[in-house]
């Protein structure tokens, strides 16, 4: 009965609703895209310094000009997404994987496992997010791979949070109990009858989260305790254009411009899958 | 609440917080246990000599078991002694009360500066749902939380101290020698936290004013003829600043965070700043130290924000909501 009005009403505002999606989309596909692409693309090495023509501004030859070492700007910005890519996507699935995992123990067992799972979860929260960062990076040491650990560390107690709140009303819908009387193991429940239906709220908290993270990343190698230089990590270019800001803002502003428009073009994905998801959910309950 | 009762929470508060103090501790101090090493190799670096290193760990206690250690070390801590940095010998917690102030005086003008932008623009929008306005105000706080700290500080900076040349861009002046001055210095920083902190408030408000503004009693108080003004303000405004107040309570570990980022932006001697030359010194002690320091503040504040709130709404004052 609604469909059709729905459909219409669709149709009336294409303009807008492309708009909306298609211009992040577009964005981020160019950022996977050249980001994934970068090695064989006809670009310098970005380490590959020129001294003859430092902090160059755009031209055709460097089309985001170069930076103070004579570095080309736009094949910093280009593998730079890869970094960023990276850590965007690893640090949360690292999170998403135990968060989730301990969050759907934690609601289905009790006793013991629950308790020292909260417990460690606490433990976790202890710390203001960014200090056990810090803290951890500190530890592990300087390098791509360990800030990706760090922050995934960082970002399991969200994702437990939200595994074991939307475990924990499954746990008593018809679909489990019947399961459980047909003589189901636990295993077979969590993976099969609990874990699909609890998988759009923590993907949707995923996807918000990889812009979270690729800030983070940024935050940590702007601080110069992240991926540590030559490393053309967005953050570390925008510490680096720092000292020439007055002579030279080019160097800061592009990196800084390619990272606003990625963590905005995945906040506007995020939000609009989130409103969807959550329609979704309302009409079926 | 009964006197007897108020007490027990307030016995059962500070137990939990000792609790999950000492849990902070024993985390911060087993996180340094997993350097590659012990903590003299990772002072001295790899070319040390072993006897310099076996003269630190003698020096540092670290040839006795480590329960023992991470015992001492605790004593020492609750004492007020969390050792001194190993490049300047200075004590780590007179390197925390020197500092300290400089923080708290930038969060504390951030919240206050935050709340002074989401507060208008939040009631604005809220009221004008839907409008232009609102699409404007909202749109501007969306894009505004996709611009990180550091970014937005570089914008400030080259805006208002390399091309406008209306304040200074870095240093910091102590609020003891030049109120003024101190001021002037804190402007940049302030408004930079403040700017990422008042889209989240804003967007809250926002929201939550514009539900209010549907009830019932919105409508009955338009029926007595009260103005626009007398009902945004003193009927909307309360009922609708609940879940940005706990937010603000909640974000404090994004404050702290946002704090780090700034102090060392703007060169400002605070704990933030510290922290980050600790790291990136290896000074472990001093690190070690500030880590302590930073969880045991974070996990007190917390707590009392939620006795606050405890007190604030009278819901959770009668705990019916747990």
């Amino acid at each position: 009965m609604a469909a059709p009005t729905e459909r219409s009403a669709r149709a009336s505002i294409p303009l807008l609703f492309q708009a909306r999606i298609a211009l992040p989309a577009a964005w981020i596909l160019l950022v996977v895209v050249l980001g994934l692409a970068s090695p064989w693309l006809p670009i310098p090495p970005p380490n590959a310094m020129d001294f003859l023509a430092p902090a160059e501004a755009p031209s055709m030859k460097h089309l985001f000009g170069t930076d103070l070492d004579g570095r080309d700007l736009f094949a910093r910005a280009v593998h730079g997404a890869r970094i960023s890519l990276f850590v965007g996507l690893v640090a949360p699935a690292l999170g998403l994987l135990i968060g989730g995992t301990l969050g759907l123990l934690a609601a289905y067992y009790g006793g013991l496992l629950r308790a020292s799972i909260l417990g460690a979860l606490d433990l976790i929260l202890a710390f203001p997010t960014l200090v056990l960062a810090l803290a951890l990076t500190s530890v592990l040491g300087q390098s791509m791979e360990n800030v990706t650990v760090a922050l995934g560390i960082v970002s399991i107690p969200a994702f437990a949070r939200i595994a074991r709140a939307s475990a924990l009303p499954l746990l008593t819908r018809e679909f489990v109990l019947a399961a459980r009387t047909a003589g189901a193991g636990d295993p077979y429940i969590l993976t099969r009858e609990v874990l699909p239906n609890m998988l759009m709220p923590l993907l949707t908290y995923f996807l918000t989260m990889i812009s979270v993270m690729i800030v983070a990343e940024g935050s940590l190698s702007f601080l110069g305790v992240g991926i540590p230089p030559p490393a053309p990590s967005w953050g570390g270019m925008i510490a680096y254009g720092r000292e020439a800001l007055e002579r030279a803002p080019h160097v800061t502003l592009i990196p800084a411009t390619v990272m606003f428009l990625t963590v905005l073009s995945l906040n506007l994905i995020g939000d609009w899958v989130r409103q969807r998801t959550e329609a979704k959910e309302g009409g079926l309950s | 609440m009964t006197a007897a009762s108020f007490i027990r929470n307030i016995g059962r508060r500070t137990a939990r917080l000792l609790a999950v103090a000492l849990v902070a501790a024993a985390t911060t101090f087993f996180l340094f246990e997993l350097l590659p090493g012990s903590l003299a190799d990772a002072i001295l670096g790899e070319d040390a000599r072993p006897e310099d290193i076996a003269k630190l760990e003698a020096e540092l206690g670290l040839d006795r078991p480590v329960v023992e250690r991470f015992g001492g070390w605790l004593w020492q801590a609750v004492q007020g002694d969390l050792g001194q940095s190993h490049i300047t010998g200075e004590p780590v917690a007179r390197a925390i009360v020197e500092r300290l102030p400089v923080s708290i005086e930038l969060m504390l003008l951030a919240q206050l500066v935050g709340l002074a932008i989401a507060l208008p623009l939040g009631i604005w929008a809220g009221y004008r749902e839907g409008t232009s306005v609102d699409r404007a105000i909202s749109g501007g706080a969306f894009a505004t939380l996709a611009i990180p700290h550091f970014v937005l500080g570089i914008l400030l900076i080259l805006v208002f101290a390399i091309w406008l040349r209306w304040l200074p861009a870095t240093g910091f002046v102590p609020f003891s020698t030049d109120p003024i001055g101190n001021l002037r210095s804190m402007v940049l920083p302030t408004l930079t936290l403040a700017l990422v902190e008042a889209p989240i408030y804003l967007r809250l408000l926002r929201s939550d004013l514009a539900s209010t503004l549907r009830e019932e009693f919105i409508t009955v108080a338009r029926a007595k003829g009260l103005s626009d003004r007398q009902i945004l303000l003193q009927h909307a405004l309360r009922p609708s600043s609940f879940s940005m107040l706990t937010v603000m309570g909640i974000n404090i570990g994004h404050l702290i965070g946002g704090a780090v980022i700034i102090e060392t932006l703007f060169a400002l001697p605070g704990i933030g700043r510290l922290l980050i030359e600790g790291i990136i010194k290896r000074d472990y002690l001093v690190v070690q130290g500030l880590v302590l320091f930073i969880s045991v503040a974070f996990v007190a504040v917390n707590m009392a924000v939620d006795a606050v709130y405890a007190l604030i709404d009278p819901r959770l004052r009668h705990g019916r909501t747990h």
